[in-house]
């Protein structure tokens, strides 16, 4: 059994963000790049399906700063192989042009299983797993919280809204778009990353030219006005509380 | 030029969703700047009465056994032949756990090209364009959208569901869907949302818990301080995800839509899909150390300090009123 999951890097939302010069793209400047939160439960999905079912898991991220970061800590995580597709990232690549760089490169890796997070919050053409699975001719269910391996086939669970969900049988090969993973994703002791470090090795292969076609253009590129509708209250801790207060009994809450 | 503008209905066991009204909605705003006509699909077994109240100008429904329940290769395979044949300005499918992944595939498959995540659209002189939520709400984008044919993701915000809904009924034409190929996928079963001991949908005053908890144990003070003030804990989904509080309690696009008089939100940020399942409240509070956080944008009034430092405060101030 062959797993192969997609992560990449992704704008940390705690931080502020700002758009550059050209008005049509984040300025990436002081950007802090994480892995998207559900790759990361791909990830995590990827390792329990390994743990129980002996399934051999590679890794496979584009080479944005900050990849061998996300890649040794997945090794240290129980991933067997590392790849980052190497390229000119510099000025912003979409989806379609990711999804059709990658599909020579998941078609000879063979794999049963192809895990991705089911949207990242910059998709802006569509999500990497279903583009995918377009290219490659298979099946794909997304939004997953739960998956079970047997021969030749997956019962993976999607979600809907308000707490329902389906249990879906599908023939594997398949793409999944991971929602949540079984269990929260794991934490790996910053020893067991360097560790990894030592000991793993990440693969590089060459993107060559993207194709981009396909995908919107940008005019422009704004910040919604924050704080426009909300009164804050400010003043001592104390006020606060007192103010709250008197809104809640404003408001016949208490 | 193509013209008319179709939407991809979502219903779910019987129920159309929201979604797809505030589609339709979005969808007449649009066929107003390209003159053609709003084309409503539904794909289904046995549900052409949930095209009644759809306020399109014509209704495709694709009556078929093997679309009764939802599976992203007959939607596609469906609306792959249908394109093809209509010819659409644009074809607009909710950003959801239906529509999101059978546009994807679509615009693989088709090579067509997709904006994802819309919130809005607007027109002049024949051109139309798109504004699109991205970083979580922390972002808009705006562009032109792709010509000739576009698929087009939607988020709801921009629009109201009543300005999708009609009373006069649409004219519906039965159709079959194409001869499926080569489908692998099968439905098992539905599990129902588990029934927690409370329904956080008729509750007057939520308190609800975000990341900015931190800790299972931290909880704690959002329970006290529901308990002084006589309301309801509910969650963001980090929070659900990590197991320390059951789905019954989560508040957004994958968990319940909420309309307490109150909805106090302690250390949320304000995703967009969180904030989809509370637009229905009456009065948003919002405490939160980020200045910049999403939730200000909606919420009535906003306290910019740490919960652990004013939480405790507020619930002592209250057992003691
Ligand atoms: C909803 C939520 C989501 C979060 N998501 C992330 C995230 O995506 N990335 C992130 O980095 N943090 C995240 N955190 C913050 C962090 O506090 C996690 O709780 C932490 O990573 C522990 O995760 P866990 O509950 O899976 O591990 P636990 O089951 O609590 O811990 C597993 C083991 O790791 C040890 N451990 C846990 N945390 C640490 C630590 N910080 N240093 C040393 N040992 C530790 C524990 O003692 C235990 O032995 C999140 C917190 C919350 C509340
Ligand atoms: C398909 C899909 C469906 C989803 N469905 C849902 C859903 O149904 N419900 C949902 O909630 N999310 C959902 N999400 C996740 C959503 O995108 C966000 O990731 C999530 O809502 C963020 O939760 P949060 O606000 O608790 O955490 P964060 O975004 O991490 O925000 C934490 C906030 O706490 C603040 N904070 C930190 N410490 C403190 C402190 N001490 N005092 C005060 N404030 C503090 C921070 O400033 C920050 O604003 C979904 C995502 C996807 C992709």
């Amino acid at each position: 059994m062959n797993i192969v999951v997609l992560a990449k890097l992704v704008p940390d939302l705690v931080e502020e963000l700002e758009i550059d010069d050209s008005g049509i793209a984040l300025d990436m400047t002081w950007l802090r790049l994480i892995i998207n939160e559900l790759d990361d439960h791909a990830i995590e999905e990827a390792i329990l399906l390994k743990e129980r079912t002996g399934a051999n898991v590679t890794v496979l991220a584009p080479d944005i700063e900050g990849v061998d970061d996300i890649l040794f800590t997945a090794a240290a995580k129980g991933a067997d192989r590392l790849i980052k597709i190497v390229g000119d990232y510099e000025s912003g690549v979409n989806n379609l042009g990711l999804a059709r760089v990658l599909t020579p490169v998941i078609k000879d890796l063979q794999p049963d299983l192809i895990l991705a997070g089911v949207e990242a919050h910059e998709d802006l053409d569509g999500s990497i797993g279903p583009l995918l699975a377009g290219y490659l001719d298979l099946p794909f269910i997304g939004y997953v919280a739960s998956i079970e391996l047997e021969e030749g086939k997956a019962t993976a669970t999607k979600e809907y809204p308000g707490g329902l969900s389906a249990e879906m049988e599908v023939a594997l090969p398949v793409v999944l778009g991971i929602q949540v993973a079984d269990e929260p994703p794991r934490y790996v002791a910053v020893s067991k990353v360097r560790q990894a470090m030592k000991t793993a090795e990440i693969e590089e292969l060459e993107a060559g030219d993207f194709d981009l076609s396909g995908g919107p253009t940008i005019d422009r590129m704004y910040q919604p006005e924050v704080g426009e509708s909300a009164t804050i209250i400010d003043g001592s801790l104390d006020d606060i509380a007192d103010s709250l207060i008197g809104i809640f009994k404003e408001l016949g809450v208490q | 030029m193509n013209k008319d503008i179709l939407v991809v209905i979502e219903h779910i066991r019987g129920e159309v969703a929201d979604i797809s009204y505030m589609m339709i909605a979005a969808a007449r705003q649009l066929a107003e700047t390209t003159e053609g006509e709003v084309l409503a699909v539904l794909m289904g077994s046995g549900v052409e009465n949930l095209a009644g109240n759809l306020a399109a100008d014509k209704v495709i429904y694709f009556e078929d056994p093997q679309l009764a329940d939802f599976t992203s290769s007959t939607y596609q395979q469906t609306l792959e032949i249908l394109i093809s044949e209509v010819n659409p300005r644009a074809v607009i499918l909710g950003h959801t756990s239906i529509g999101m992944e059978v546009a994807s595939l679509l615009s693989a498959k088709s090579d067509l090209p997709l904006v994802s995540t819309c919130l809005s659209f607007s027109g002049e002189n024949g051109l139309i364009k798109f504004t699109s939520q991205l970083y979580g709400g922390k972002i808009l984008a705006e562009g032109l959208i792709p010509e000739p044919i576009a698929l087009l993701t939607m988020v709801p915000g921009g629009y109201k569901p009543e300005d999708g809904q009609s009373s006069t009924p649409p004219l519906v034409t039965t159709a079959a869907p194409p001869q499926f190929t080569d489908l692998q996928i099968s439905i098992k079963q539905y599990i129902e949302p588990e029934t927690g001991d409370v329904d956080i949908t008729l509750q007057p005053l939520l308190i609800a818990v975000g990341r900015g908890i931190q800790l299972e144990d931290n909880i704690e003070i959002a329970e006290e301080l529901a308990e002084a003030i006589g309301g309801v804990v509910c969650a963001s989904r980090p929070v659900v995800d990590q197991g320390w509080l059951p789905t019954s309690r989560l508040v957004g696009k994958s968990g319940y839509r909420v309309k307490p008089k109150v909805y106090l939100a302690l250390g949320i940020s304000g995703a967009p899909e969180h904030t989809e399942g509370i637009a229905g409240s009456e009065t948003i509070i919002a405490i939160n150390t980020d200045p910049a956080a999403p939730i200000f944008n909606i919420a009535k009034y906003g306290v910019v300090e740490d919960i652990f430092d004013l939480v405790p405060l507020l619930t002592e101030k209250i057992e003691e009123s």
